[in-house]
């Protein structure tokens, strides 16, 4: 397992092939998009997707808490799928997910699908968080800088010898990163995607997860542009 | 035999026609209130028989109601049908009503036909489907006398078929006495097309009337003039041959086997094309209406020729086709003929067609379809049980239409023929997966779509779930599709997302007969101008081959083992086998020949296996795990339609053992659990069975398009619940349906029997250089190698060009990208050698 470093602002950040983003000199962790309860979002409109997408996602997640043992953990906005997730959330995931955050200062940043503090349970519910040079939002703002956001679940395409690779990836300049999506059921944009490609008008880098590390391409370099 | 009343009788004759005896057998038939398959060639005056005993009862007998329902696998020739109906009707005075329903009727006729339906409705199954969902149905179809189901032979043993099976069932259960007449191309097997019919599944239960055989098709091969291609599967060499033919005849098919060829040929065609001959192409990923323009031009004769694929292969009578060329290899007897079958839709005259091999191991392939044809052999594939996703999709459609109880539906679903085996716990756990998802882990009980009342009856909750129903009807499942436009211009037709996610702007490729360059993908469609430079590329569909079929097969390889059977053959061909016999030996017809030889510091493995490439790509991923084992470093192979060819950097040796039986246990568990043949399988099956909303072309993304995606859902199924319906429908499916694994036993087994014959030559055999030609080519899916390597070569460029600095070394970034092609094989722990291609790739997601 390699983490990627990454310079914002003056400070070291590290890239975790995980798909999560590590600031040590704040043992500070960071993680976009989990998107839990989607399953039973869907179940709410007739479709029956596996009612296993939050135990998935939490027991990924609880792995990298050990490994980084932050002090702090920013959630980047739509950690739950809907505004109800969180009262969805079965009895065994909201144990499971308490005594992960336990003795953790926990943020909650508001995002577009969970617009509101999850339901019982600990942390605190912010727009953003600034902290030193640094700023946390679910949405990325054109021209921001310094900036640390979810929201577009960016993937990039590798045209490879047998054919092109898709993968959840960071996209990242020298003024803002944008993390993959976290929960088990995301899928995602594409970083060519005007909407996500608007945030980067001089290209950025994308950094594919792989098992044991990552993957990093230009996204302006003619594969990817 | 039926005899005809007089006002038929006249209305034959007054056409200079006499009714012809399958017609009179099936009036029979009728009269007896007995069900029929007819099986007939086309042009026989097939629909006609299927229809003559209800014109007849409504002549005899007029009453209001429906009284025959027609289904067609196509919603055109429902269409056409009814067109062609309404003349010998109107002819003869009688007072019956004739009307379509399809996908495209107007709202407000479809309305008028459930309160007021015609005599004769032609539909397609989804149509059927939808009407048995409505509430109205028992009252709609409950004087039903006859149910006709036209190309019965493309239904079966699809899921279309299976779906088609269930409708027939409820409607027996509807209509009990209506009769069923089932009406079939010519086939080798016609039993399981009876039982496929039958009311009770049984094939006796169902008379056989076979039309007489037309004159038999005249067929020939012809070849490019000069070199005979050792390799490639387009023809291109052959296009000026092909051009001389389409000037000499009237109208012209040029069928051909993928839509990446189709464009190919047709470029070249117009290439060579001074008189400005009015050539069309016509393929599935062209926009409907561009598809019915060609069709349109081509039935009122404005065409010369059209370049189709298989979208051309059923449908509507084009009148005067005057020949069918074919060109590549035919891959199956059954499918030649019904090509074939398309020039001159009468029976009395003989089709005229011309096979076109592209290379010469094709020559053997279309001397071997020739000699089928000629021996009255065809080929096909055994029945296969019924999908479990088809039958989610119609126990919701039933609960819709009434409630019922489970043992009453789960009777009915057997009288079906692909559900006859259906056990009751495969029933019940897909009864119990339409309610609630049916997961062990009950969390949706209070979101179920199916309530049970008191007695047991199942209910639908609201009328929510209706309308979900018909946004997910139907079998077919698209993969996801970009449209691609013209810049200013009018949409174009649909590729693959893999195709446009392989592009970099000013790329271009060759797609619907022009020369097109990318410019930039929007949230709609992937935006293109006309033009470019630079080798084009052509947008390739993923399974768009169809593979060799087994028996044909068997026939290639008996002439191969013969000489005294090569007279047939053109004389490069001969010279090339003969060889062959000289260098090394002829593949036996039964057994195997493998050759081992070095070649460029490797050692290249040739196994002449002929089980089509699906089966090759399989058994090669196999063959090429029990090397790594055997410290024989594999470093690639590839799979033809012939033969299968492996590199190595030791020289295999024990053959016996890489090619034991046993390969196919645990080895090809473990493969199978990861395969993207699975994950494919799952997506189709949950799209089916209403567990991810259907793909809607048309319909069009929105800009964030986060979609479900299947393989995240499949691998959190897969780790948490591995026995659910779903998996086991997923491995039924994939393990049964795609006949791969069936064949590499076969094939094992005729290698154990009849022995392998292993070669150590000093250089390659002449019979495996068409293999090795194509190394590097068909490797890849899409065979778009040349351009894959130049973006990644220039991307490697660019990457170590930054001027942040990564981690990242030339090597680290190049070395250990994983690919497409490799992540069907999970790690090895710690093995004795890596090979290159044999690596772990994570999980790739899409969508």
């Amino acid at each position: 397992m390699i983490a990627a470093p990454l310079h914002l602002a003056g400070e070291r950040l590290a890239l975790d092939p995980a798909g999560v983003l590590a600031w040590p000199a704040q043992r500070l962790l960071a993680v976009a998009d989990l998107h839990l309860e989607k399953g039973s979002a869907a179940a709410t409109r007739g479709r029956f997707l596996p009612p296993y997408d939050t135990r998935e996602t939490l027991s990924r997640l609880a792995p990298l808490l050990r490994r980084w043992s932050p002090q702090v953990l920013v959630f980047l906005g739509d950690s739950f799928h809907d505004r109800d997730g969180s009262s969805r959330l079965a009895a065994a995931e909201r144990g499971m997910l308490a005594a992960m955050l336990a003795g953790i200062r926990v943020i909650w940043a508001l995002g577009n699908h969970d617009p509101v503090a999850p339901h019982d349970l600990p942390g605190e519910a912010v727009e953003e968080l600034s902290l030193g040079p640094l700023v946390f939002r679910h949405i990325a703002r054109l021209g921001a800088n310094a900036e640390i956001s979810g929201h577009f679940h960016p993937k990039a395409t590798m045209p490879t010898r047998a054919g092109g690779v898709t993968r959840p990836c960071f996209l990242a300049d020298g003024r803002r990163v944008v993390l993959p999506a976290f929960g088990a059921f995301c899928g995602g944009l594409d970083v060519r995607d005007p909407a996500l490609a608007a945030h980067f008008p001089r290209g950025g880098r994308a950094f594919l997860l792989g098992r044991d590390r990552l993957y990093s391409f230009p996204t302006r370099a003619p594969a990817l542009a | 035999m039926g005899t005809l009343p007089e006002l038929f009788a006249a209305w034959f004759a007054a056409r200079g026609w006499s009714p012809r005896a399958h017609q009179l057998a099936l009036l029979e038939a009728a009269g007896a209130g007995r069900s029929a398959l007819l099986v007939a060639p086309t042009g026989g005056g097939k629909t006609l028989a299927g229809f003559l005993p209800s014109l007849v009862d409504l002549a005899k007998n007029p009453r209001p109601g429906l009284h025959t329902l027609y289904i067609s696998p196509l919603k055109a020739l429902a269409v056409d049908i009814a067109r062609n109906l309404t003349a010998p009707v109107a002819e003869m005075g009688l007072p019956i009503r004739i009307e379509a329903r399809t996908g495209d009727t107007p709202v407000n006729r479809r309305q008028r036909q459930r309160a007021d339906p015609p005599h004769l409705l032609l539909t397609t199954p989804e149509s059927l489907t939808l009407l048995l969902a409505s509430p109205e149905a028992a009252q709609m179809f409950a004087g039903l006398h006859a149910v006709v189901v036209d190309e019965i032979h493309a239904l079966a043993g699809t899921k279309r078929g299976d779906q088609l099976t269930l409708c027939l069932s409820r409607l027996a259960t509807l209509a009990p006495a209506a009769r069923r007449v089932g009406l079939s191309a010519t086939v080798a097997h016609p039993d399981p097309l009876r039982a496929f019919i039958a009311p009770d599944g049984q094939a006796e239960s169902v008379a056989l009337v076979l039309g007489e055989d037309g004159a038999p098709p005249k067929l020939e091969i012809i070849l490019p003039e000069g070199h005979l291609p050792w390799g490639g599967h387009m023809g291109l060499a052959s296009a000026p041959e092909i051009y001389r033919r389409i000037e000499t005849a009237g109208v012209t098919i040029v069928f051909v086997n993928t839509r990446a060829q189709a464009e190919l040929i047709f470029q070249a065609l117009w290439r060579l094309n001074e008189a400005v001959l009015p050539i069309g192409l016509h393929h599935g990923s062209l926009t409907v209406e561009q598809r019915r323009k060609v069709e349109a031009a081509m039935a009122v004769g404005r065409l010369r020729a059209v370049v189709a694929t298989a979208s051309l292969d059923l449908g509507i009578d084009w009148g005067a086709v005057d020949q069918v060329i074919q060109v590549g290899a035919p891959k199956g007897v059954a499918r030649l003929l019904q090509r074939v079958g398309r020039a001159n839709h009468r029976m009395d005259e003989a089709s005229n067609a011309v096979l076109v091999p592209a290379n010469r191991f094709e020559v053997i392939e279309c001397t071997a379809a020739i000699e089928a044809i000629a021996a009255h052999e065809l080929d096909g594939d055994p029945p296969r049980p019924g999908g479990i996703d088809v039958l989610a999709q119609h126990i919701l459609a039933m609960a819709c239409s009434a409630p019922f109880l489970p043992d009453e539906l789960y009777a009915e679903v057997l009288r079906a023929s692909p559900y006859a085996a259906l056990t009751r716990k495969d029933f019940d756990d897909c009864l119990r997966f339409v309610e609630d998802g049916g997961y062990a882990l009950q969390a949706y009980e209070r979101f179920r779509k199916l309530f049970r009342d008191a007695e047991g009856r199942i209910h639908v909750r609201d009328t929510r779930v209706a309308r979900q129903l018909r946004m997910n009807l139907g079998t077919i499942v698209e993969t996801p599709l970009v449209k691609v436009k013209l810049r200013g211009g009018p949409i174009l037709g649909e590729v693959e997302e893999w195709f446009i996610s392989t592009l970099t702007i000013g790329d271009c490729f060759i797609f619907a007969g022009q020369l097109l360059q990318y410019e930039r993908l929007d949230p709609t469609a992937a935006i293109v101008s006309r033009g470019g430079e630079g080798s084009p590329r052509v947008p390739a569909y993923a399974g768009s081959r169809m593979p060799l079929t087994t028996w044909l097969a068997a026939r290639v390889r008996a002439i191969l083992s013969d000489p005294r059977r090569w007279g047939g053959l053109p004389e490069p061909v001969r010279d090339w086998l003969a060889m062959q016999r000289l260098r090394s030996e002829l593949p036996p017809r039964d057994g195997l020949l493998v050759e081992t030889f070095p070649r460029g510091g490797r050692w290249f493995l040739v196994a002449y296996t002929f089980e089509g490439k699906l089966a090759h790509q399989t058994l090669g991923m196999l063959l090429t795990r029990r090397m790594e084992h055997a410290g024989l470093g594999p470093l690639g192979f590839l799979g033809t339609d012939y033969v299968l060819a492996i590199w190595s950097a030791f020289e295999p040796t024990d053959i016996a053992h890489l090619f034991q039986e046993d390969i196919l246990g645990e080895e090809l568990e473990e493969w199978i659990a990861d395969s993207s043949m699975l994950r494919r399988t799952f997506r189709n099956i949950a799209t089916i069975a209403g567990l991810l909303e259907k793909h809607h072309p048309g319909a069009e993304k929105s800009g964030k398009a986060m979609t479900m995606n299947a393989d995240l859902i499949y691998d959190v199924l897969r780790r948490h619940e591995p026995d659910h319906i779903l998996l086991r429908a997923t491995r039924a499916e994939a393990a049964g349906g795609l006949t791969d694994i069936a064949r590499i036993a076969a094939l094992l087994a005729r290698a154990r029997q009849g022995g392998i014959r292993h070669r150590v030559l000093e250089q390659v055999s002449p019979l495996a250089v068409p293999a090795l030609i194509e190394e590097g080519r068909e490797w890849i899916a899409g065979g778009a190698e040349d351009s894959l390597l130049a973006e990644a070569e220039a991307l490697v460029a660019e990457a170590t060009d930054g001027t942040d600095h990564f981690y990242g070394l030339l090597a680290e970034v190049t070395d250990a990208v994983p690919s497409r092609g490799e992540r069907h094989v999970p790690r090895r722990g710690g093995g004795p050698r890596k090979s290159r291609f044999i690596r772990h790739a994570g999980k790739a997601v899409t969508g």
